[in-house]
This record gives structure tokens, sequence and C-alpha cells, in this order.
């Protein structure tokens, strides 16, 4: 049974729809790409599981399972106390990820002490290991830091060690290297898959970096204006792409065997065929709602 | 990086330390005034009517800043007026201060209907022209400080609930407050222990100008005689009397001028003062 399911997620906002039936499945230890352009709604899909969607954006419609529980009938408090145990975020933007007004360590032992029930001691001990495992020196020392007193390499392990201190059996991490450079990137990336194998958590890696694809994931979810074009393994991906649109996402990424030819822009013909498979599919969803 | 903030925190702010220290001497003379002041600020003696202060000639010991045309003390009655200004300063400060920041922080973050009918709240209050609401309000509730503390209350609330409902807004939006979400904090706790730290610099700010806008409207109020009793000594009905008397008393007038223009100058510069603290810090 996979860990978490999305059945026909539909999401808009006013009239216009974010997400068009959306359907994907992470298995337990599974490490699955989100992969899309951006505006597609990858982080839309993160911020929906974890029940953080902005006010503006409304689910119209399908379910959200977590080891086959909808999440949407439970009340606020349970699925609070679920996503607290069982899941954990790892954001974009290291920044703005912690609170700059409160001291780092509490921060990160929040979520053990206030919904795992540990005493706060026994937090402690056990996000100062995790500091360890992710290559923080001094970790006493960062405990008592404020955010500001860091850098965004480590403000960003340290959210990696935070997400797997209770250790979830999902991780979401939206975009997690985009706001650092690049030498740092490789670090955290490299970190991400090392903590993820030790611990066999599984992963929705959102990205539009197919090279990190390649390296990080199994399977991948291809999405395009909130519609998922493409669900298939990694493998299947980089070998035989099934959707046009897929096809012409890998011709525009650069290959270490030719970086120059490569890289040219996703063809308009193909954007134009996958908006009008967007417009048909809206149509018909229309007429459904209409004859029920 | 992190040393160059740590060299702006412990530079000293020279704005801050004059304003505050302004205000320190001004509190301690206020509560020690039964101890510091020379005379009993009340008394009245026609025989030392108009004394001038003690570096001019003429002056008497006892009186070193002169008397004014009833022969009252002008030191005793400016430091017996502080407490009043102080006081007023205070409690009112605070009271605006605990009601505009709390209807901010939920029309702010809690947004929905709680947001709507706040605003229209805040809309429909600043439509009113301030100063009418006052001398209405103390119409209706008679003078005295109670009456001044309400007014400036139920008048300046606004100013703080806009502020920091703009302010709880951008905190809102921030990814910290997600995480505590998904860390399965509920939304009052997160206004508590997250939101609040990080508008607290501002709050704190605004409060100092408060006190200084509490202080010169106890002073407007009382200047127009719609303060407490006049026997009272308040810095603006010392201001008021001195008006009169400045052809041929002027410290009369200009003793509790300069306590009053230092205090509110203070409490401004305490709340830019601070300002400039907290920036380096936080952002
Ligand atoms: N607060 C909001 N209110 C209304 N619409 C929003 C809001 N946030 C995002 N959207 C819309 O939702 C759509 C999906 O946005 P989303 O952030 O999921 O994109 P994304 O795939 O994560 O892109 P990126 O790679 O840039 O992060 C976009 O069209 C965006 O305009
Ligand atoms: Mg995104």
């Amino acid at each position: 049974m996979s860990f978490l399911e999305l059945k026909n997620l539909n999401a808009r906002v006013g009239p216009l729809p974010i997400l068009r039936d959306v359907s994907l499945q992470v298995a337990p230890g599974e490490v699955r790409a989100l992969v899309g352009e951006s505006g597609a709604g990858k982080s839309m899909i993160g911020k929906a599981i974890l029940g953080t969607l902005p006010d503006a954006i409304r689910i119209t419609g399908g379910e959200i399972l977590l080891e086959g529980e909808d999440l949407q009938a439970m009340s606020p408090k349970d699925r609070r106390r679920m996503i607290g145990a069982k899941v954990a975020l790892i954001p974009q933007d290291p920044l703005t990820a912690l609170n700059p007004a409160r001291r780092v360590g509490p921060q990160i032992c929040n979520r053990l002490v206030d919904i795992l029930g540990w005493r706060r001691r026994e937090a402690e001990a056990r996000v100062i290991e995790l500091l360890h495992e992710v290559h923080i020196p001094a970790p006493e020392r960062v405990m008592r830091a404020y955010p500001h007193e860091l850098s965004g390499g480590m403000r960003q392990r340290i959210l990696i060690a935070s997400a797997f201190a209770a250790e979830p059996q999902l991780i979401i991490a939206d975009e997690p290297t985009t706001a650092l450079d690049v030498t740092v990137q490789k670090q955290i990336l490299r970190l991400i898959r090392d903590m993820q194998a030790r611990h066999g958590t599984a992963l929705l890696f959102v990205t539009h970096d197919l090279g990190v694809v390649s390296k990080l994931c199994q399977s991948m979810t291809v999405l395009f204006g909130g519609k998922v074009l493409e669900d298939t393994s990694v493998d299947q991906f980089f070998s035989a792409p099934d959707h046009a649109y897929s096809a012409a996402l890998l011709a525009a990424t650069p290959k270490y065997t030719d970086p120059g030819g490569s890289l040219m822009p996703v063809p308009e013909a193909t954007i134009h065929a996958v908006e009008a498979e967007i417009a048909a599919h809206d149509l018909a969803h229309q007429t459904e709602t209409v004859r029920q | 990086m992190a040393d160059g903030r740590a060299a702006a925190k412990r530079r000293i702010n020279p704005r801050l330390w004059l304003s505050g220290g302004w205000l320190l001497i001004l509190a301690v003379a206020a509560l020690a005034a039964p101890l510091l002041a020379p005379q009993d600020p009340l008394a009245q003696d026609l025989f030392a009517s108009r004394l001038p202060p003690m570096w001019q000639g003429g002056s008497e010991p006892g009186f070193p800043l002169g008397t004014d045309s009833l022969g009252r003390d002008v030191l005793s009655r400016v430091l017996y007026g502080a407490r009043i200004a102080l006081l007023v300063a205070l409690v009112a400060g605070t009271c605006t201060c605990a009601l505009g920041a709390v209807l901010g922080l939920i029309a702010g973050y809690y947004r929905g209907w709680a947001d709507v009918v706040i605003s229209r709240l805040i809309e429909i209050w600043m439509a009113f022209p301030p100063v009418l609401f006052a001398i209405l309000l103390i119409a209706v509730m008679g003078t005295g400080l109670t009456s001044i503390i309400v007014a400036i209350v139920v008048i300046d609330w606004t100013r703080f609930a806009r502020v920091i409902r703009a302010e709880a807004m951008t905190q809102g939006a921030m990814d910290y407050v997600a995480s505590a979400k998904v860390a399965g904090r509920g939304r009052f706790g997160i206004m508590i222990r997250e939101i609040l730290p990080n508008v607290l610099p501002t709050i704190v700010v605004l409060l100092t100008l408060e006190m200084g806008i509490a202080v010169i409207v106890e002073a407007i109020l009382s200047f127009v005689n719609l303060s407490i009793s006049t026997d009272d000594p308040t810095w603006g009905s010392m201001i008021a009397e001195g008006r009169a008397a400045i052809h041929h008393s002027w410290w009369v007038l200009v003793v509790p001028l300069i306590t009053l223009f230092l205090t509110v100058l203070s409490f401004s510069q305490l709340g830019e003062g601070l300002k400039d603290h907290f920036d380096p810090v936080l952002r």
C-alpha cells in the first residue's frame, strides 16, 4: 500500500483551476520527484498535503490519503497531529523558514515536544545527535544561536536535521536548494540523499532540475498547468519519455556530453498542444459536472 | 557578518541613552517628589509671589526656580506635575497599546471575518476628527484623570491596530509559520509563540511614541482646562497660567514648557532609538 495517495485532487483560486485531477502515490521509502515549470502547482500540492494552503486557494474535490486515511475528513486537530507525527517539510528558503526572533534550538525541538510528547531534555539530545549527523560543528552553540547568526547552508542543514528528527515516514522537500549557491547546493543534495538512505524515509522531492532527479529519485510525476502529464519511473523517463512535453523537457536539459547543443527551449508547438489538452480536460470536467 | 552585527549591537546609541536618561531622571524625580520638592506645590503665599529663579537678583532660598503670581513654588509644581504626566503616559500608553495590538494581531493573523470586522471598525473610527472626539468624550464623562486616559485609549488604539495588523499579515505569510503549523502548533499558539516575538519590537517602539503623545494630550487638555481640577499642578495648567504672566515672570511659563518639551522629545527619540537598536538584529 502506498503511504501517501492523492486521488483526483482539484483546487481553485476563485474560478481559476490550480490543480486539475491530480493523482499521485508515494510508497514507503520511495523517492519521488515532482517536476514542472514555475507556476505548475508543485508547491500547492505540497501545501495541500501539509494543510498549509493560502486562504485564497480552496480544494474543490478529490482525496488526500495518508496510510489510507482521508486527511480532509479529519478534524483540524487530528489532522495536525497526524501530519506532525508522520510528515515533515524541508522548505525552499531557509531564511524565512526559521523564526528570526527565536533561538534555533527550541524551534527545532517543538515537534518532538508538542506532537510526540518527548521531554525537552530528550528532544534536545536527539536534535543535537541529528545536528552531528548533518555535519554541524558545535551543535550546542548553534542551538543557542539566532537564525541571522548562521549562514544559509547552515540553516538548511539545521532544517534537514529538524525534518528527520522525529523519524517521519514522509518528507516533502520543496526545491530545498534553490535559495543556496551552487557549491552549497551539491553538499545539501548529497546530504539529503544520505539522510534519506540511512533513515529510509519516503521523499517527495519538488524540483525543476532534471539532473537532480536522475541522481536522487526513483520515480517521478511531471506536472504542467496543475495537471499530471506523466507518472513514471526515472529510468523509463530518461530512456523513453511517454508524453511529448516530457520529451521536450528532456531535450531542453543540458547534458554533460553535449552541454551547448541540448540547451533549447521547449518548442511552442508542444506547449500549445499541452494547453489544448488541458482545455479539453477542463471542458470534459465541466460537462461531467453539469450532467451530474 | 556576525561580528559586524554584534558590534552594531554593542555600540552605544547616544539618542537612546540621552532620552532614556532624561526619562529615568524624570521618573525618579516624580516618584520621590514628596522628598525632593522644597515646598508644598499647592501652598500659596502672596508675600512670596513672583520670586525670580535663584540665579537672578531678588530670589529667595527654598524657591530655586522662583514662584508664580500666587506665590507657589515652580520647582515643586513641576515635580508634582511630572507625577501626573508620567502616570497618564504609563496607563494610557499601556492600555492603548494592549487594545490596539491585540486587535491588530487578531485581524492580521486570523484574517477572515475577524479581520473584516476589525478593519471596518478602524475605518469608521478614523473618520472622526480626534480632537472633537476627545472633547465630546470628556464632555460626556466629565473632567478628571480617568476621562483623559479613556479618551486617549479610545482615540489612539487604531494607530496600533493598523500597524500591528500589517506586520502580523507579513509575518503570517512567512515559511516559519507554515513550519510551525506542520509541526503541530495550533493557530493561537502560533500567534503567541511565533508572530508576537516578531512584532514585539514594533509594539515597543509604538508604545514609547504613544507615551509621548499621551503626555502632550494631557498637557493640551489641562491647558484648555479640560483636565483635572485646576488646583492640581499639571504642566498644561502651569503653561496656561504662565502665559498670562509672561511679561513680569517668564520663568512660570518657561520652566514647565522646557520640561514638557524635553519629555515629549525624549519619548519620541527613545522610540526612534529603539527602532535602530532592534533593526540590525532582526532584519
Ligand atoms: N496565494 C496565492 N493566491 C492565489 N494564487 C496563488 C497563490 N499562490 C500561488 N498561486 C498560483 O498557484 C499556481 C501554482 O503555484 P505554485 O507555487 O504551486 O507553483 P510552483 O510549481 O511551485 O512554481 P515554482 O517553481 O515557481 O515554485 C500559480 O499559478 C500561482 O499563480
Ligand atoms: Mg514552488
